[in-house]
């Protein structure tokens, strides 16, 4: 798509929080935005009011009110597929998050291309959503699971992702943001590199779709997965983008209702793609919401946010790493950081550490973000995570500072 | 914010330094215990003898300063007792961390009853628990062998 110049809504910290109704009742600092993401009120009205005036079973109903639920549906799928860049809306399958996109295309193009012997290389940076799919598809099909490994700051050169590849490699999986070192991956030279050895390409994008402009036809990627929550959206609607061809070409993932065109007691036959991947009935409701979360971000444009967005994190970054004690995981440059900062804070455990923030009014996520084997690859325990939107204020990154510069000595420690 | 006080110096100290974070000689009780939503891992060791008196104990792991601390003031408090008593008093913190423990109970507990107030916060009541239930069932499955 060519971009002609679009005219966005200027960019205003404080209104835009007026549209939130937990910042107007609270001063809590919410800065777990990875985990998921808090709800506009034109996200929340959207929802309700087509259960107001437009609920019915769509697809199943031949008056009109099942055709105008079945419209809302369309619609937002049309939305995804603009938001993406995708070639065609029949390109996007909704799901109920980024983990079901990833089970069923490990399911399915597992099915569809994977034999004994083969291989499947996925990053050890992955969120388990994007590694236990994998390994469960080579176990169905006795192919094996190679991993590829970041340096110690969290990069992949192109000369690392090459060297991964073997002649038995059918299949990549790779996230295009680390939910750890928030480092953006390479995806559209892997990609290329990839294909030019006939091997699949699947990306996780739960941390990169909410937070930048991205175009899967100038990627390359063969699929992408992410979730509406981690984007204002509500909970329980996701999305695979997948290309047509393969698509279609893949056996369903789950059966039953609405994914069939005809079904006798000797023959079935699936309905096209992308029906064929939403068996029952679908979450209309939470794809219109979708739809108006996309609506939100693209009146301020997807591109502006992300410079909000950095701009804070850099704010965050250089205030964090003063502090005594801290140990930033990832980068040394802070814009490779996109919203997140995954740190230690030697002598104190996460847990004790995410608690006191709490005291003061602070979110943080502390664990093991769903990425255990990188932690263990990384001889990290567990660690503390912030994770920054558009929405956090310099007020906020100043609170947690705050919060942080005084957890050593609240422990014990005499600096 | 009342509650900033709960990491107070007593706590923070059995973090820190503690009397018990080590390996013991002689042990012949071993036992792991985990939080797996949390990752608090302990390894808890005792030397019981004849008497059923434990001689002495100590533990190594990792996690937050609650489930430290707390484990190292429940060998303060058990080391030189034997085994029934120190089932008794673990007993008594763990109605302790639910509010239903006497104040004469609580005052036993001495060092440890400092975390008395955990019963107010859910989200950390498995972290001080963790080296208490790791003893119970270390000792009730050395009893099972018998
Ligand atoms: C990189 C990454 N992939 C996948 C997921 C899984 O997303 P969901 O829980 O919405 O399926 C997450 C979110 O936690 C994530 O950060």
């Amino acid at each position: 798509m060519t971009e002609t110049k679009k005219k966005y809504k200027t960019f205003d910290s404080k209104e835009v929080r007026k549209d939130f109704a937990l910042f107007n009742q609270s001063n809590l600092a919410y800065l777990d935005n990875a985990a998921t993401t808090q709800r506009p009120n034109q996200v929340l009205e959207a929802e309700m009011n087509f259960y107001q005036r437009k609920n019915a079973n769509p697809f199943r109903g031949i008056y009109d009110l099942s055709v105008e639920a079945t419209d809302a549906y369309e619609e937002a799928r049309k939305k995804v597929a603009n938001l993406i860049h995708a070639k065609e809306a029949e390109e996007i399958v909704f799901t109920r998050n980024a983990s079901e996109s990833l089970n069923l295309v490990a399911y399915s193009l597992g099915e569809l291309v994977l034999k004994e012997g083969d291989e499947i290389l996925v990053g050890i940076t992955e969120h388990h959503s994007n590694m236990l799919p994998w390994r469960q598809a080579a176990k169905r099909k006795g192919a094996k699971v190679n991993y590829l490994y970041t340096d110690e700051k969290g990069e992949i050169t192109e000369e690392a992702f090459t060297k991964a590849l073997s002649q038995r490699t059918k299949i990549v999986a790779l996230t295009q943001v680390s939910n750890v070192f928030g480092r953006l991956n390479d995806l559209k030279t892997f990609a290329e590199i990839a294909h030019q050895r006939g091997i699949y390409f699947v990306a996780d994008g739960a941390q990169s779709i909410p937070h930048r402009m991205v175009d899967v036809s100038d990627l390359g990627v063969d699929f992408l997965a992410f979730s509406g929550h981690k984007m204002l959206a509500s909970m329980g609607i996701g999305v695979l983008y997948g290309k047509k061809e393969l698509l279609e070409a893949m056996p369903p993932f789950l059966t039953g209702g609405e994914m069939i065109e005809t079904v006798s007691l000797e023959k079935i036959t699936y309905a096209p793609v992308p029906h064929k991947f939403e068996a029952g009935t679908v979450n209309t409701g939470g794809a219109v919401s979708l739809s108006a979360a996309i609506d939100y971000l693209n009146q301020y444009g997807m591109e502006n946010l992300a410079r909000v967005e950095e701009e804070l994190t850099v704010y965050a970054y250089e205030k964090m790493e003063r502090i005594p004690g801290i140990r930033i995981l990832g980068s040394d440059d802070p814009r490779d950081h996109h919203g997140i900062l995954t740190f230690q804070l030697e002598g104190v455990h996460p847990h004790d550490i995410a608690y006191i923030l709490n005291q003061d009014g602070v979110a943080v996520r502390a664990g093991h973000h769903c990425a255990q084997p990188l932690l263990k690859y990384l001889k990290t325990p567990s660690t503390t995570r912030a994770s920054l939107y558009f929405y956090n204020t310099k007020d906020e990154v100043d609170r947690l500072i705050d919060g942080l510069s005084k957890i050593r000595r609240e422990m014990g420690y005499l600096d | 914010m009342e509650s900033r006080t709960f990491y107070n110096e007593i706590l923070t100290d059995h973090n820190l330094h503690p009397s018990h974070k080590a390996r013991i000689e002689g042990t012949n009780m071993t036992l792991e215990g985990v939080n797996p939503s949390c990752g608090d891992d302990i390894i808890l060791e005792l030397r019981v003898n004849e008497d059923r008196i434990i001689e002495d104990g100590g533990f190594v792991g990792d996690g937050c300063a609650i489930s430290q601390a707390s484990a190292d003031m429940m060998l303060d408090l058990i080391i030189g007792k034997n085994v029934e008593e120190a089932k008794r008093l673990s007993d008594i913190f763990l109605r302790m961390i639910k509010g239903s423990a006497s104040e004469e109970e609580i005052e036993e507990l001495e060092e440890a009853s400092c975390l008395r107030d955990i019963s107010h916060m859910p989200s950390r009541v498995k972290c001080a628990v963790l080296g208490w239930h790791t003893m119970e069932e270390l000792v009730d499955h050395e009893e099972d062998e018998d």
